[in-house]
């Protein structure tokens, strides 16, 4: 998935629109009526129908002028945002689905972006194809973002805590201790990885796999030191020095605080919390369901566990509003995380979890077409909390 | 014996001022109805510029003698069987039916019936040729091994299969029929058990470039329009600047002025996961629209990308698309002929696809035409999490053979 920018993360959030009882769109002449073409160029923004029966309503942007477009659809006030489609390319055309009950709004196209748009009011009809709006909706929407921020929030606390604890173990000699905590203080990373891997900068230094490394590239951070607390499969490994120690350790300290630090300012928006469910999916399939992760601890299902446990969080958050919107989905994703869940609580051992080399062919085969079952649905929920 | 009756003159002498230009189209062939055959002779080796076929089958071979006479003796034989191949004949000059029944025949037979198909067959030389793992010179030839032939260092994303990468020599057979392909591969592999042996081969369905204006771009596997930018046969200075070694490039290596140099890379993608992507995110990703792969700022698919025109957040074209990040506006001016392929080699451990591009480019000079793209790529490119490669091999490719020369004869001389 796409890292969202941070500087994205203080946009606009798009007033989720209403929500429909029945999504499907209606047929017919009907359908036909819902389907609306849009021609923007530099200076005009013309619309096929200035009304639409209530329910599905499709919007064609072709964009004909020379600078890049957007399309919005307005509430009557003009300011509350019911739909958007950003970046339409000049000659390109994009669409954009919304469900609008019946009312007054706005249309406006915004050749260059800036400014305040094309505008032309815009009529939604009554229809039998009954749109109702949720009134909780923005209440379940500031929640899900709070919720979602604080757990971020809590986490970073956690890892920095637990980072500190392992750094000492490590840097003292104690390599046991050292070994026993490094899965544990990972967890913290793990369940909000896709938010820090959204700096950069920082994850280069803090997560890099020796693989991932640039001719020239000074290798740092977790995995550094994971290879000199499980050198098995190293050829002809020299240990690290004890002053060699203080330095990596020195670095992945000052790194977790500037994270935490960096962490404590964010927020995010639904759309954010249901693509990093996402994203930490598809981590677990690229790196922890393939055993590349930990290469030489082997402590992959402990990283496995840690990415489900925050897509679950991050599901858990829309999940209120997506009840409303796809109840269907919203089931089919319990199930799927459930089952997920199952096959890894096979997995456990004491406190923590089987080695992954220790696995059969035929456990990590079942996993990983159990993470494909819940990945296939999960795709599709920021589209549907969003709808 | 032909393998079809004749096709034709053979090998057709085309070509402006009379020159003799390999893989170029014989006349007559297409008309025929036999599709097309490329002459193996010429200036340059067929299969670079020629239009890009649909198939192919690509193989790199450990030379196992330690005797120059057996290279050059397979070097001979391997140009003989390529000529006559391309030509839509069989391998040996008996056939696959008309030698002595006790006898295994000297073509394997199973293109009989099977027009040229288009074959061209490409010949390279591996770094190994020169000098083996100890730097020991193998054939007398370590003096002329070119600067830029070396192993390519390690890039980011790398995740090599020793049993996919190297090889001293590589044969490229691409044709519009894939058993042309394979039995161009296989009967050259017979021929040269005893000097070479296979190091790995792999089988590509789908060409994705074009090299051609005439052709029409086709799709990779992650559904994209790609090599829409690619050098094309046309543009002959833009060859001569990007593709052809030229004669003061490299004073040890003369004899491959004229030639290319070849990186061949085994591209996995995680297609599952790319699957999963919105539509808008794989075009972010790409640079370009799904449908008609024009890039996101505006027009069609032969508008020249406008890195700079704003959008949402950025330029609408995002500084780290796949468009963005290899465009030779942001790589000195470094561009390549793309000539990869389509793999799908079956399904995982795990079930999900075995599959990717196998990503062929012929170039002027490595270290400046594909390292610091890969490098770049690695840094900025955000396909490169969609991106697994598996296998890596650099060739250096001689010139064409003239009539009378085996394939890569000045190396020898």
């Amino acid at each position: 998935m796409r890292i969202p920018l941070l500087a994205a993360v203080l946009l606009t959030v798009p007033v989720v629109a209403a929500c429909t009882q029945n999504p499907k769109s209606g047929t017919g002449a009907d359908s036909e009526d819902r389907a609306v073409t849009v021609a923007s160029t530099d200076d005009a923004c013309e619309l096929s129908a200035s009304e639409a029966p209530a329910g599905r309503l499709t919007f064609t942007v072709t964009n004909d002028g020379s600078q890049v477009t957007e399309f919005y659809l307005l509430a009557a006030d003009g300011l509350q945002i019911v739909g958007e489609i950003e970046n339409i390319g000049p000659n390109l055309t994009r669409e954009l689905t919304v469900s609008a009950a019946a009312g007054t709004y706005v249309a406006a196209c915004k050749p260059g972006m800036s400014g305040k748009g094309i505008r032309s009011g815009f009529t939604v009809t009554p229809s039998d194809e009954e749109v109702t709006t949720s009134l909780d909706e923005k209440g379940l929407i500031e929640e899900a973002e709070e919720r979602y921020g604080d757990y971020v929030q809590g986490q970073s606390d956690e890892l920095l805590a637990k980072t500190k604890r392992f750094v000492r173990a490590y840097r003292s000699g104690d390599d046991d201790g050292a070994r026993e905590l490094y899965a544990d203080a990972r967890t913290h990373w793990e369940r909000i990885e896709t938010v820090a891997e959204s700096f950069g900068d920082l994850d280069p230094k803090m997560d890099a796999r020796e693989a991932d490394l640039e001719p020239g590239q000074r290798w740092t951070g977790w995995h550094r030191i994971e290879k000199d607390l499980w050198p098995a499969r190293a050829e002809k490994y020299v240990a690290l020095s004890t002053k060699q120690r203080a330095v990596y350790t020195d670095d992945l300290l000052a790194n977790t605080e500037k994270l935490d630090r960096r962490i404590g300012g964010l927020e995010f928006t639904v759309d954010q919390i249901a693509n990093g469910s996402r994203g930490l999916l598809e981590e677990v399939a690229t790196g922890k369901v393939t055993g590349e992760e930990e290469y030489w601890s082997h402590t992959d299902l402990w990283d496995f566990q840690a990415n489900v446990d925050g897509a679950r969080v991050g599901f858990e958050g829309v999940e209120p509003l997506l009840d409303q919107k796809d109840p269907d989905l919203a089931q089919t994703l319990e199930h799927r995380f459930d089952d997920l869940q199952k096959l890894l609580d096979a997995h456990r051992v004491g406190a923590g979890f089987a080695y992954y080399d220790d696995l059969t062919s035929e456990e990590i085969k079942q996993l990983a077409d159990a993470v494909n079952a819940l990945s296939e649905p999960l795709s599709r929920l920021t589209a549907a909390v969003l709808s | 014996m032909s393998r079809r009756g004749l096709i034709g003159g053979g090998v057709a002498a085309a070509g402006a001022g009379g020159a003799f230009v390999a893989g170029r189209l014989t006349q007559g062939a297409e008309a025929a109805g036999a599709g097309p055959a490329y002459a193996f002779r010429g200036a340059h080796q067929a299969g670079i510029v020629t239009p890009a076929q649909d198939r192919l089958h690509f193989a790199a071979f450990d030379v196992t003698t330690s005797s120059r006479g057996q290279l050059v003796a397979l070097l001979k034989a391997w140009t003989q069987a390529a000529d006559r191949m391309t030509r839509g004949l069989s391998a040996g000059e008996i056939g696959p039916v008309d030698g002595a029944v006790n006898l295994p025949p000297d073509d394997t037979g199973e293109a009989i019936g099977l027009p040229p198909g288009g074959l061209t067959i490409t010949f390279g030389f591996g770094p190994g040729l020169f000098r083996d793992a100890h730097g020991r010179d193998r054939f007398d030839l370590a003096e002329r091994q070119p600067d830029a032939l070396r192993e390519l260092p390690h890039f980011p994303g790398d995740n090599l299969d020793p049993a996919r990468s190297g090889g001293d020599l590589c044969v490229q057979a691409c044709a519009e029929d894939p058993q042309v392909a394979v039995h161009a591969i296989r009967n050259l592999a017979r021929i040269g058990f005893g000097t070479v042996a296979v190091r790995w081969s792999q089988l590509g369905f789908g060409r994705t470039s074009t090299t051609s204006t005439e052709q029409s771009t086709p799709r990779n596997l992650f559904g994209f329009k790609d090599g829409t930018a690619n050098v094309k046969a046309e543009e002959t200075a833009a060859l001569d600047q990007h593709v052809w070694v030229g004669a003061g490039d490299d004073g040890r290596a003369g004899w491959l002025t004229g030639g290319s140099y070849l990186v061949a890379r085994r591209i996995n993608m995680t297609i599952e996961v790319w699957d999963r992507q919105p539509l808008g995110d794989q075009e972010g990703f790409i640079g370009r629209t799904k449908g008609t792969g024009a890039p996101l700022s505006g027009g069609d698919e032969l508008t020249q990308p406008d890195f700079h025109l704003p959008g949402a957040d950025g330029p609408v074209i995002p500084r780290d698309s796949h468009v963005s990040a290899v465009h030779p506006d942001h790589n000195d001016g470094a561009r390549m002929l793309r000539r990869g392929y389509n793999f799908v080699d079956g399904s995982d451990a795990l079930g999900g696809l075995d599959a990717g591009l196998f990503f062929l480019a012929y170039l002027r000079d490595p270290r400046t035409h594909f390292i610091p793209v890969q490098l770049r790529m690695a840094k900025v490119d955000a396909l490169m999490e969609y991106l697994k490669v598996t296998g890596s091999a650099l060739f250096a490719v001689p010139p064409g053979t003239g009539q009378g020369q085996y394939v890569g004869q000045a190396l020898f001389a």
